[in-house]
């Protein structure tokens, strides 16, 4: 196997090569620079990449190779190169979150996500361009100036995870990491045409990823294929005393999903060779008429709507359809809150990003402008200086919807409903339904500066906000294209139940094959 | 309800972010057409319901009281923005007996 | 006048509330700080359980109902030693509500109580320093992060010197529960008081206005008289107290408004949601209720009926939990109370004011002082014997009857000897053996003296006196 094809290997077929020694990590990480050069990933053209360090890869890769000679696990990601969106603390490489605040800042601590990677031998190549603070759906809206979509460079990546999207798309690692608050890694995953997850809430730890709204927050994964992003889920996912919202249930091992039988109990020897990559998982069968006997998917009318793009929808009939052709039940289900899901999503989101965004205050860390005005003028010079429109602007929203006198009006009355909507999602899974399947965004991608109004860039969300609220795990898969851009289906599934999502997501790839892509 | 212009003022006084009369005025445009897409929620009935505070189950875990390092590398001074003699320093106030009035 | 008072108490943990750094006073400046109490982006809390432990043995010591379901929340504002712009608190889910104290007894004799409102847990801030550097704020945020409990009273305090009586109890019942330093100095107790008047008689409360900034408990008491009289005068003429925030200037003995303009206070409280619910199992609150250790009140009770001492002394005992269990012990095991109280009150309190040593720590453990009262109790010294003793046990640490032996300080009975001796002492002071002999019986103290400085203080004075006595007879 030579680093050749590299941008057509999965994770997983890299880490075996690494470990089995007929891969060398500095070839595979010179073969990411390279790729990375041609296509373009600098702010000259995709603006991709917001900072890396071939030289410190490369020491890395080194590191590795005398770990090679005398551990016997390398690890799950061996000689894996990933990047990592720039909302999450790295060591080495700087975190600036997309601001003009943090600019140049670099984190004394690591965020767990990133040690259990590197523990796993991954290689941290490069940190990803996104909206400021995570707050767009675009990418546009980052102080380093917009990304730009492999597929179609007029176009938006998505976002806010546009970079790390956009750079499993052209093909620089084969999974990246991203972050969600409403929609952050699945939306910029159908625009590219890859695969994104976000996690159950609680899956996975959030220390050391800059909060935008900490009730929504969730580290996801961007994989090339639906087996890169269950491998990187795998490493990532588990407890972690230092985020006291992350969640203490057991971690299946996620590549087995694609043999489509139920969990293994991870105690079993044989899996656990499975799980510390000794043994590699076995080729699931091609898809046929008994993949997913017995699963029943629920299609909700509110997903549906008569105003939606008819290309995307005819998409979603056709990946339906291969459902069925595996042995799954489609059935017609209703989700009846889940339209109120933008409005909620924005008062919440905003209400604890002008509580998480006060600490950018100039005193202890990044940008300070200093004002003849004493203190009052350092902050607000500060802040104003250092935070884009759109931040300022939800910073303001959520400070008048917490503010004395709109408490209950806004934020008590949309966490209601915000109930409302999770019951909606509980009841749907009482009753039989395994996985939801929605498109995951209305249109595929659109032009750079197409969209001017905030609220219409809001409705980018409006089927993959409900997830954050609900707090159950969602992937979007690649199930074709719209005028040569492709377009994502989204599989839903109950609170931890990533498993079945993964099942039915490696089924639909399966399935689709090359048409996926067309 | 349509957020004033002073409102606008109010609010990013309490957030700290300067903001000058222009911007003032489109802010108090954005902000009033954005929450008028929410007043569709003053009409859900949304009585005996329980507002969401934090998702998952359980209680908060505990940490056992005991010293941990600090897990920083590198020094305060490596990231701040002015120090002196182990101290973070910022200008002084103009006031400065009530924490909460500055 | 009536007053509630707002009462921040740290708690006495070894770390911080959210993180592992140590909360210990008197570091250099930001020592003891990490990405959590600096709030540096992407760091998160995780509750001490110590300071669960500790708050609850206050809440449930203060008389309140801990709920098993309480919420943090995060009150929103900007100052530069609150490092993530919130200060992470309770809000209208708190640890514990419903509570009251006894700080003594009302005109008619019942119970004077005052309603605990509620206690809730919650993080202090770092410290700003205005006047190290010209021009500047220093800021030190190893106080950041450190656990509170904040206690609010109801408005149940009808004057200064009752608002002194409440704070010295409630400070007393937090040092028997071992639950925090409560020293002013160290900031580890601070004071804020809500004040209004009232003309006698009406039900309805008028405008409060609240002050800080008072360092000590007298400061607490003249802060209150001092606006007390001020609300008074603008009541008299006709004018009306506005609600606000007072500062109290100790120099000047004055209260003066703080700059803040009323309606800045907005907090924006909401749940934190980087924390979930503090869950307790019912089953662990009846437990740490039923181990909490013996209040104030009921020590006070218990030490008077056992060991039949006046209420006076019982109080001058119990002030302090070291000192009253120091006294116990003492006390059971010479079996004396009212010694026991004589020398716990007198040389011991002596010994360690003059020395500046913790009793908890002073040498002349209980059983040491119960050996030499009972040396004194059956006559083996004598009183004044035994304060030697006393001396020398606190400068060497040895047992009492070792000093008492080698210093040859063993009370003499013996007849003969104690004969031989008041013989000696006619003979040397013959003016006042004369006249005493005469029949001046008043100088027979002033001959017992010389007999007992004879003996070293060895002869027994009730063989003395009776000897002297028989000798004018």
């Amino acid at each position: 196997m030579s680093p050749d094809n590299y941008s057509q290997l999965r994770a997983a077929e890299i880490a075996a090569g690494v470990r089995a020694g007929q891969l060398s990590p500095d070839a595979i990480v010179k073969a990411s620079f390279d790729r990375a050069c041609d296509i373009g990933a600098g702010p000259d053209n995709l603006n991709l990449v917001l900072a890396a360090d071939d030289v410190a890869s490369l020491a890395e890769c080194e590191e590795l190779d005398k770990r090679r000679d005398t551990a016997a696990d390398l690890g799950l990601l061996a000689g894996v190169p990933v990047v990592i969106k720039d909302n999450i603390a790295s060591l080495g490489l700087p975190t600036t979150c997309g601001s003009k605040i943090l600019e140049g800042y670099v984190s004394p601590f690591e965020a767990t996500v990133v040690t259990r990677l590197r523990r796993h031998g991954a290689l941290v190549v490069a940190k990803t361009n996104m909206d400021e603070f995570a707050m767009g759906s675009s990418t546009e809206n980052s102080a380093f100036g917009p990304a730009r979509n492999p597929h179609d460079v007029r176009c938006v990546p998505g976002g806010s995870s546009g970079g790390s999207a956009a750079a499993v798309a052209a093909g620089i690692t084969p999974i990246a990491l991203g972050s969600e608050t409403g929609g952050s890694v699945r939306q910029p995953a159908a625009f590219c045409g890859i695969v994104g997850v976000k996690p159950t809430y609680g899956r996975v730890s959030r220390y050391g990823l800059v909060a935008f709204a900490s009730s929504l927050d969730q580290i996801g994964v961007l994989g090339r294929t639906v087996d890169d992003a269950a491998l990187g889920l795998e490493v990532i996912a588990g407890y972690d005393h230092l985020d006291s919202t992350s969640s203490d249930a057991d971690v299946p091992i996620y590549r087995m999903a694609a043999l489509g039988a139920p969990p293994v109990a991870a105690s079993s020897a044989d899996t656990e060779m499975v799980r510390i990559g000794r043994t590699a998982v076995p080729l699931p069968p091609p898809p046929h008429a008994k993949t997913l006997e017995g699963i029943v998917i629920g299609k909700p009318a509110e997903y549906f709507p008569d105003s939606l793009d008819a290309s995307v929808r005819d998409l979603c009939e056709r990946s339906l359809d291969r459902f069925r052709a595996m042995g799954a039940t489609v059935r017609d289900i209703s989700l009846a809150r889940s339209p109120l899901a933008i409005p909620v999503y924005y008062i919440i989101a905003p209400a604890e990003a002008s509580s998480n965004l006060a600490r950018f205050d100039g005193v202890r860390y990044g940008l300070r402008v200093d004002s003849p005005l004493g203190l009052k003028g350092m902050y607000e010079q500060t802040r104003s200086r250092g935070f884009g429109p759109e931040v300022t602007r939800r910073i303001l929203l959520g400070t008048y919807v917490l503010s004395a006198g709109y408490y209950d009006a806004y934020y008590r009355k949309a966490q209601a409903v915000r109930s409302l909507i999770a019951d909606d999602f509980r009841t749907v899974f009482g009753s039989g339904i395994n996985a939801i399947f929605t498109p995951t965004t209305p249109t595929p991608a659109f032009h750079i500066g197409a969209i001017s109004d905030p609220y219409e860039m809001y409705l980018n969300d409006i089927f993959t906000v409900t997830a954050n609220l609900a707090g159950v795990p969602a992937i979007s898969v690649p199930i074709g294209r719209v005028r040569r851009l492709p377009v994502g289906g989204q599989i839903i599934t109950a609170h931890f139940d990533e498993y079945t999502m993964f099942r039915v997501a490696y089924a639909l790839e399966a399935a689709l094959g090359e048409d996926a892509h067309r | 309800m349509p957020v004033t212009r002073e409102d606008v003022l109010h609010i990013a006084q309490l957030a700290r972010l300067g903001v000058d009369a222009e911007r003032a005025e489109s802010l108090t445009r954005e902000l009033s057409s954005i929450l008028a897409h929410m007043e569709v929620l003053s009409q859900v009935d949304t009585a005996g319901v329980a507002p969401t505070a934090g998702v998952g189950t359980g209680g908060t875990p505990l940490r056992p009281d005991v010293g941990v390092p600090s897990g920083m590398s590198g020094t305060l001074e490596s990231f701040a923005p002015a120090m002196r003699d182990g101290f973070f320093i910022v200008p002084r106030l103009a006031t400065h007996e009530d924490p909460a009035e500055s | 006048m009536v007053v509630g008072l707002e009462v921040h108490v740290q708690l006495k943990t070894r770390t911080k509330a959210f993180c592992g750094c140590s909360a210990d006073f008197g570091a250099p400046p930001n020592v003891n700080t990490c990405p959590v109490c600096l709030a540096l982006p992407g760091a998160l809390p995780v509750l001490n359980e110590h300071a669960v432990v500790l708050a609850t043995r206050a809440a449930l010591g203060l008389g309140c109902t801990v709920n098993e379901s309480s919420v943090f929340a995060r009150k929103n504002y900007f100052y530069p030693d609150l490092p993530k712009g919130y200060q992470i608190s309770q809000f209208d889910q708190p640890l514990a509500t419903g509570g009251s104290i006894t700080i003594g007894a009302g005109e008619n004799g019942s119970d004077l109580r005052i309603g605990i409102t509620r206690v809730h847990v919650e993080e202090d801030a770092g410290k700003s320093i205005h006047d190290r550097y010209a021009g500047a704020t220093a800021i030190d945020l190893n106080r950041s992060g450190v656990p509170l409990i904040e206690i609010v009273s109801e408005p149940d305090i009808r004057s200064a010197a009752g608002a002194h009586l409440y704070l010295r109890t409630l400070r007393q019942i937090l040092q028997y529960l071992d639950v925090s330093d409560v020293s002013m100095e160290e900031g580890s107790l601070r004071v804020d008081a809500n004040i209004s008047v009232r003309p006698t008689g009406q039900a309805k409360l008028g405008t409060k206005t609240e002050v800080k900034n008072m360092n000590s408990f007298s400061a607490v008491e003249r802060a209150l008289e001092s606006e007390f009289a001020r609300q008074c005068a603008l009541v008299d003429s006709g004018g009306r107290v506005e609600q606000q925030t007072l500062l109290w200037d100790g120099e000047r003995e004055v209260v003066r408004p703080s700059r803040t303009k009323e309606g800045s206070h907005d907090y924006r409280y909401f749940p934190e949601p980087d924390l979930k619910p503090l869950l307790l199992d019912a089953k662990w609150i009846q437990r740490a209720r039923e181990e909490l250790p013996e209040l104030p009140d009921a020590r006070r009770k218990r030490l008077g009926e056992d060991f039949g001492l006046p209420p006076a002394e019982i109080v001058q005992l119990t002030a302090l939990p070291a000192l009253a269990e120091y006294f116990e012990a003492v006390a059971r095991a010479s079996g004396d109370g009212k010694a026991a109280y004589n020398w716990v009150m007198g040389e011991v309190s002596a010994v360690l004011r003059g020395s500046g040593v913790d009793i908890t720590s002073f040498r002349v453990r209980p059983a040491d002082l119960a050996q030499l009262l009972n040396l004194v109790r059956d006559g083996t010294i004598s009183h004044t014997a035994a304060k030697r003793v006393f001396a020398r046990m606190v400068e060497t640490g040895k047992p009492a009857p070792q000093i008492a032996a080698d210093e040859g300080l063993l009370q003499v009975g013996d007849e003969a000897a104690i004969a031989r001796w008041v013989d000696e002492v006619l003979v040397e002071h013959p003016e006042e053996a004369t006249r005493y002999l005469g029949g001046e019986r008043k100088l027979q103290g002033v001959l017992v003296g010389f007999v007992m400085k004879k003996s070293n203080g060895r002869a027994d004075p009730k063989r003395v006196n009776q000897l002297l006595a028989s000798r004018a007879g």
